[in-house]
């Protein structure tokens, strides 16, 4: 549904991205994770045909954002981070207005308009005066619009900023209502809103994609401390085997003395064995670890290390 | 497809007239033109009394024509009001929808920045147009008491129309340039009346160049239309003046996305 290969925005001198790759299929929830300034909204807006990039291609729903903007921008409802709405103008007429300027032909509009209103739960406001309305309302008013036209692909950037915790619940169940009749983006630099609502999630920061991976592995892998660290005052290759052939084990990366072990999480304990092996192998060992790292940690480690950690996987299929 | 793009544009023009009266812009814009335009009127048509009593009682013959006594200088007075107030009205088009960024609503929409622009100068257009029909008053009343001619009177309204087409189409073009209302109106405002008195250098100027600004004022493609006379020179003219603006709104618009 989006494929996006080499882009590259340039500011003047500042690079905003640089060289991003990725694609996301149809009916996928993706977040874009990433902290402040990281290009997550120059990314959008140039998907949504806002912008056009310096660099690069970026197709949606099969049509090139830059050769066929309209054609895109057709299939793409967009909320901005500030939510683009007029605020002396009622519910309701916005949104017959986002519908006409998204070519919702007219014999639709009003069940079109009605249909936004009720997936929004905005029924009971849909004849006020959208300047009258709450930030959270506002906000829902503002996805109702992307939402208007029966997108293939929404793109929201940072949809639940600045709502309270009951609209944040609200409006993250309403995009995991999305999934599967739409392809969504959201973006967010914050880690539980992804962890809640996205399948998937591509990591930016400074313009580059550090890691991109579904949530389950990236939990599975991170969270519940399934991978060790082991260090060893002699790595041997024949010890390493030895370790490998532990039933359990999944890979070891062996990174100078440091050896990371990948554990299958179904096992049971095997930590007295792995050390007893590297023991019996004359390997030293000189440190044990278990890597307990919540995906905040890993967020906050993709984020700051410079260098591109990238395990790759896009086409892996969702669990 | 072309009926969906003037759906489209109409839409866009559309809402904003509606903007125009859901907020005090409208509705402040049209009393102060009134007002003004009734002070015209009235003071027009009084001096209009005294100078026929005045021939009467001398025997100097019928004097004056009501379209030279009345008509010709209620619109051209009526010209520059609109110089001042027509800014007014422009000036919130793009610059308010850049400052609060509902701009992006129309830049992810599918509609082509043409599409947007034209929206734009419609909507403006039109209410200066509702302004322009109010004051249908003033020959009316003087069609009740009087037998004045119909043309010059056509022909003022016409060129009103298009001279305040020239003026929206530099309002929309500063307003697409900034965020700031006031900036845009300022501008908008300096450019019309910059225009308008051009012409005042052409005498100082060469033969040619002289003639250059004799045509670039916009007031004196409007002496034709005051005097009844409907030239297809000064209908071209302010056609290309409105189309010019309006063609650099679009390149500035289409600027604004590669910034």
């Amino acid at each position: 549904m989006i494929e996006v290969s080499g882009l590259t925005k340039l500011y003047g001198p500042r690079t905003a991205i640089q060289d991003l790759n990725f694609t996301i299929k149809e009916g996928e929830i993706v977040g874009f994770l990433g902290p402040n300034g990281a290009g997550k909204s120059t990314t959008m807006k140039i998907l949504t045909g806002f912008m056009p990039a310096s660099f690069g291609t970026a197709k949606v729903a099969g049509f090139d954002v830059f050769d066929s903007p309209i054609d895109v921008k057709k299939n793409v409802g967009y909320l901005p981070e500030t939510p683009p709405v007029y605020l002396e103008m009622v519910v309701a007429d916005y949104l017959d207005y986002a519908a006409r300027l998204h070519d919702v032909p007219k014999a639709k509009r009003k069940a079109a308009v009605q249909s936004a209103v009720e997936r929004t739960g905005l029924s009971h406001v849909s004849k006020r005066i959208i300047g009258n309305l709450s930030k959270g309302y506002r906000q829902r008013v503002g996805l109702a619009q992307a939402l208007v036209h029966d997108p293939k692909v929404l793109i929201l950037d940072e949809p639940t900023v600045g709502l309270d915790p009951v609209q944040i619940i609200e409006i993250r169940e309403l995009i995991k209502g999305l999934a599967g009749q739409h392809t969504v983006i959201l973006s967010s630099h914050i880690l539980p809103e992804v962890t809640a609502t996205c399948q998937r999630i591509i990591v930016i920061n400074k313009g580059k994609i550090v890691a991109q991976d579904t949530i389950e592995r990236l939990t599975s892998r991170m969270n519940q401390g399934l991978v060790y660290h082991m260090e060893v005052k002699n790595p041997s290759a024949s010890g390493i085997s030895a370790l490998k052939s532990i039933s359990g084990v999944k890979a070891i990366t062996p990174e100078g003395p440091k050896l990371m072990i990948e554990i299958d999480p179904n096992q049971a304990e095997i930590r007295d064995r792995l050390v007893e092996a590297a023991v019996q192998e004359k390997m030293g060992v000189l440190e044990f670890s278990a890597e307990k790292l919540s995906l905040e940690d890993v967020f906050l480690q993709l984020t700051t290390v410079d260098q591109t950690v990238d395990q790759t996987t896009p086409q892996e299929k969702n669990v | 497809m072309s009926k969906t793009c003037n759906g489209k544009v109409w839409a866009i023009a559309c809402r904003d007239l509606k903007t125009y009266f859901a907020s005090p812009i409208a509705y402040i814009v049209i009393a102060g033109f009134l007002t003004l335009m009734g002070l015209m009127f009235f003071s027009n048509l009084s001096h209009f009394f005294v100078q026929q009593l005045q021939y009467k009682q001398f025997g100097m013959g019928k004097g004056v024509s009501l379209t030279e006594g009345i008509i010709r200088p209620l619109y051209g007075n009526m010209n520059v009001i609109l110089l001042l107030l027509v800014p007014l009205i422009t000036m919130r088009l793009f610059a308010e929808e850049k400052k609060l960024q509902t701009i992006q609503l129309l830049m992810t929409a599918p509609i082509t920045i043409g599409q947007m622009v034209m929206g734009k100068f419609l909507a403006a257009l039109m209410l200066v147009g509702i302004m322009l029909g109010l004051t249908l008053v003033y020959p009316l009343i003087l069609f009740i008491y009087g037998n004045p001619d119909l043309g010059p009177i056509f022909t003022s309204y016409l060129g009103t129309l298009l001279l305040s087409g020239c003026y929206v189409g530099m309002g929309v073009m500063f307003s697409s340039m900034t965020e700031n209302q006031i900036v845009a109106g300022v501008l908008t405002f300096a450019a019309g009346l910059l225009f308008w008195l051009i012409n005042w250098l052409s005498q100082f100027a060469g033969a040619v160049i002289g003639d250059v600004l004799d045509y670039l004022s916009i007031i004196q493609h409007y002496n034709n239309f005051s005097q009844g006379i409907l030239d297809s020179t000064d209908v071209i003219f302010y056609f290309s003046f409105i189309g010019i603006s309006l063609f650099l709104t679009h390149r500035v618009l289409d600027s604004y996305r590669w910034r």
